[in-house]
């Protein structure tokens, strides 16, 4: 019988693969926000499988608010991207030293 | 144990899936092998029975975010064999990196008991799905309890749209644009001149 255990196994093997592609693309944005895109689908499935066998909705409802986010900073991060790519030619995220923060 | 078998087959291809996006060495390819993983996680929502959440990630990620995401690699003219040089470099560190944290993720997953917790202790228990359907008592609650919540998500959502515009939007010089203004204000004294040029002369206009 599946359990909560397994769901919960599925879930950390998508977040360590997004954390993973973030360490091995350090320099293609597009694919570092992929990952974050990767990330929150495995925090959704977390939420969602916790709601589940726990018998509790809030946890799809918060799922919900977490989908929202992660289309809101994927607009606003493809955004950015093409804005910085006008400006300078190429998204190579090591050349992203311009305010010298 | 058509769901036991279906968990197992959706689990592998999602996970499999999620590898290709970081490892594919073209971004379209990535954005593609994204949209299988979506789809594989919406499969598994099934399983747990929210389908209201699984139709929704397939129509606001698979529908919005992926077709952004290929639209915007498609769009920027990059040499991408070049971003992918450092792959190779970083992948001893970054596969150590994850061992350790899918280590610490297993550890939590086994340390946790499953009992049954108190009705009294949820805050919105789900009503038996034979009576609500899984949209509606979503619906029950998203629309009373957390209507400000979901008016908030409305407006981070809207402030996300026009950020992007502004972002985006920029004025060229030497574009011609239809005014509207200036158009709508022509009358007849300005649109038409009359002239009366003499025999064998042009006009000047």
């Amino acid at each position: 019988m599946i359990g909560l255990a397994h769901y919960l196994t599925v879930a950390a093997a998508l977040f360590t693969i997004g954390v993973f592609g973030i360490f091995v693309n350090r320099k293609n944005v597009i694919v570092i926000l992929m990952s974050i895109e990767l990330i929150l689908l495995a925090v959704n499935i977390n939420l969602v499988s916790f709601s589940s066998f726990l018998g509790d909705m809030m946890g799809q409802v918060f799922a919900m608010f977490v989908l929202t986010v992660a289309a809101a900073e994927a607009a606003v991060g493809l955004a950015i991207l093409v804005v910085y790519f006008r400006n300078r030619g190429n998204i190579a995220v090591e050349d992203l030293n311009l305010m010298k923060g | 144990m058509i769901g036991v078998s279906a968990f197992y087959i959706l689990s592998a291809i999602a996970i499999a899936s999620a590898f290709c996006v970081v490892a594919a060495r073209n971004p379209v390819h990535s954005v593609l092998f994204l949209i299988l993983t979506f789809f594989t996680s919406a499969g598994l929502f099934v399983l747990l029975g929210a389908e209201f959440l699984a139709m929704l990630l397939i129509v606001v990620y698979v529908g919005a975010v992926a077709v952004l995401f290929l639209f915007v690699v498609m769009m920027l003219d990059i040499d991408f064999a070049e971003l992918k040089a450092g792959f190779f470099t970083y992948l001893p560190f970054g596969g150590l990196i994850a061992l350790i944290l899918f280590g610490q993720f297993t550890l939590v997953g086994g340390a946790w008991v499953e009992k049954k917790v108190a009705a009294s202790a949820l805050a919105a228990p789900t009503p038996a799905p034979d009576m609500v359907s899984n949209a509606e008592a979503i619906g029950r609650i998203l629309y009373t309890d957390y209507i400000f919540l979901f008016q908030a998500a409305g407006i981070i959502l809207f402030i996300a749209m026009v950020g992007a515009i502004v972002l985006t939007l920029r004025h060229r010089d030497g574009v011609r644009r239809q005014n509207v203004m200036a158009q709508v204000a022509r009358n007849r004294a300005t649109g038409v001149e009359l002239t009366d040029p003499a025999p064998g002369q042009g006009i000047r206009l």
